[in-house]
């Protein structure tokens, strides 16, 4: 970390010029980011603190919490089996088509969440591709569990694989090398060397895996089909709240995702924080 | 630092093992979660015959979402320029208490689940909000307008320059600014000459990917625009609705034709930062400390 040098007159703003830039900085900050925030918690509590629980504790927003959880617990798993696979051949081993390959892992990340979900109607909605098949052998994908996860699954696609690629490729190949002579198996080099090399980008890619299938509203939205205490997620519950006009409930189960929110970015801060004194320790 | 080993050039000889597995997975998954789906769409696309095809991306509809999606992320993703070279600046030139947590905060709008985003900015930019009541004063809507759009993709768009700008303004030598002021530059100078040039990929990569992120935002979008066909309708939106209404040909037409505009835009900033690397790179003397 290169913090600029404290005492460089010729890098000085002048006074005013910084007290503009600070002005402008910490106003738009919180207009934009601080008062949206203070709105969620203050419209949650609007009814006092019961009926805040009981926006949470209602059927529909539990059966929104446990889809979500097991959406996520299914998803960000194999987001890391992928991530790792993806990471393991990319950077450890040399092929043709490495640029081609690595753009399509990329590609989800450029596709508008209503059309990621749509994909997945397009393939397995009653009019889709493989519609008719599956109603004849009575699969339900889309507007039902499995829809929901392979759209969850599109959209943080690339998120394990982007945070573990670059680490995994500083790394090189030494190490592995040398565990390899030294007589280990494959997977001894895999779980000693390469994974505890690689960890905090792990863990930070399934931070943000964790924290994008948690609140992906456009591509679950799509597939969904909003059956309440069936298909729907947080996000989604939110959204039928706030349309009904129950305003407190919406920002009361809002709160929840703010939560996680902040979660997210203080791990995210930890781990960078941990990483760089690991690296300079 | 990567010492990589240089790789062996017998194309079959593969010195660490797992090769075909770990291939084997990660071919599997991408075809199944990413070449499949998108395939359907062009497949489903190309149901349409020529003229449908042209005639559904061209009604007045389409048109008038295309007019506000790219018109409402291009004014979003010029303001994120300068609001996140202001914020990146501060960021890394200025010390002053909580500095960290406001760098926490930038990343906030990537965290925060788009549709918490869309109501939360839709209660505090409606007419009866604390800051729409601010806004109607002086004669502008903020939500339900074309202004409400352009306020979402705004807050969704400025972790994207920020986080492209900090990096480098962190690297830039002190010594080019210091050489400048020896030389005699003002700092206003030093600024518009030496600086913003260093600074100009960055916040052109910035820029291209709050842009790119914009023309596809939905969730917070939907809340706040309110939503009127050929006025506040973004073409997600629209998309959207011929879903609902069965459409699916249509929606695919539709989706190509902005998967396309967003492709378009990653290969210009990938050959941007190809071209960047290959220019001289700014030569950092060994006395510079780390």
């Amino acid at each position: 970390m290169s913090a600029p040098a404290p005492r460089r007159p010729a890098l000085a703003d002048p006074i005013a010029a910084k007290a503009t830039l600070m002005v402008v900085a910490f106003g738009f900050l919180s207009l934009f980011l601080l008062v949206p925030l203070g709105i969620v918690f203050i419209s949650a509590f609007k009814g006092g603190f019961s009926t805040y629980l009981a926006a949470l504790t209602d059927p529909d927003a539990g059966a929104a919490i446990r889809l979500t959880l097991l959406v996520t617990l299914i998803a960000v798993p194999l987001n890391v089996v992928f991530g790792l696979a993806a990471a393991w051949a990319l950077t450890k081993h040399d092929f043709r088509g490495k640029g081609l390959l690595l753009a399509v892992i990329d590609l989800p990340f450029a596709v508008s969440p209503v059309i990621s979900g749509m994909l997945f109607v397009l393939l397995f909605g009653a009019a889709g591709l493989f519609g008719t098949a599956l109603a004849d052998a009575d699969i339900k994908i889309v507007f039902a569990l499995p829809g929901i996860v392979m759209a969850t699954v599109f959209v943080t696609f690339p998120y394990v694989a982007r945070e573990l690629l670059p680490a995994m490729a500083a790394k090189g190949r030494d190490q592995e090398l040398a565990a390899l002579t030294l007589g280990a198996t494959g997977m001894q080099t895999f779980r000693k060397v390469t994974l505890p090399n690689v960890r905090y980008a792990l863990f930070h890619g399934v931070v943000l895996c964790t924290a994008r299938a948690v609140g992906e509203f456009g591509a679950v939205s799509v597939v969904s089909g909003h059956i309440r205490g069936e298909t729907n997620t947080i996000p989604l519950h939110i959204e039928i709240l706030y349309n009904e006009y129950q305003f407190t409930s919406a920002f009361a189960v809002a709160t929840l995702l703010v939560l996680v929110a902040f979660v997210t970015l203080i791990a995210k801060k930890l781990l960078l924080r941990t990483e760089s004194q690991g690296a300079t320790a | 630092m990567s010492r990589s080993e240089p790789a062996p050039k017998r194309r079959h000889y593969r010195p660490i093992p797992g090769f075909s597995l770990s291939m084997g997975v990660t071919l599997f998954w991408v075809g199944l979660m990413v070449v499949l789906p998108l395939a359907a769409l062009v497949l489903m696309s190309a149901r349409l015959d020529a003229a449908t095809f042209w005639a559904t991306i061209t009604d007045d509809r389409a048109l008038a979402a295309y007019g506000l999606s790219f018109g409402a992320a291009f004014i979003a993703a010029s303001v994120n320029l300068v609001l996140g070279l202001v914020l990146a600046w501060v960021l890394v030139r200025y010390r002053f208490p909580g500095r960290g947590v406001v760098d926490a905060l930038v990343d906030l709008p990537l965290a925060l689940p788009t549709a918490v985003a869309g109501i939360a900015l839709t209660a505090a930019f409606s007419p009866k909000g604390p800051l729409g009541a601010f806004l109607a004063d002086l004669g502008l809507k903020g939500a339900y307008s074309r202004l409400g759009v352009v306020i979402a993709l705004v807050f969704i768009g400025i972790p994207f320059v920020v986080r492209a700008v900090q990096p480098v303004l962190k690297d830039l030598q002190p010594e080019l600014e210091e050489a400048a002021a020896t030389l005699g530059a003002t700092r206003r100078q030093t600024f518009l000459r030496v600086i913003l040039p260093a600074l100009r990929p960055a916040l052109l990569t910035g820029f291209a990917l709050a842009f790119a992120r914009g023309l596809g935002e939905y969730g917070s979008v939907v809340f706040i625009s309110g939503n009127l066909p050929g006025k506040t309708e973004v073409v997600p939106l629209l998309i959207m609705t011929k879903l609902e209404q069965y459409e699916y040909s249509q929606a695919a037409a539709l989706a190509v034709v902005m998967l396309v505009a967003s492709f378009l835009i990653l290969f210009a900033l990938n050959r941007l930062e190809k071209q960047r690397k290959k220019a001289a790179p700014r030569a950092v003397p060994a006395g510079v400390p780390a």
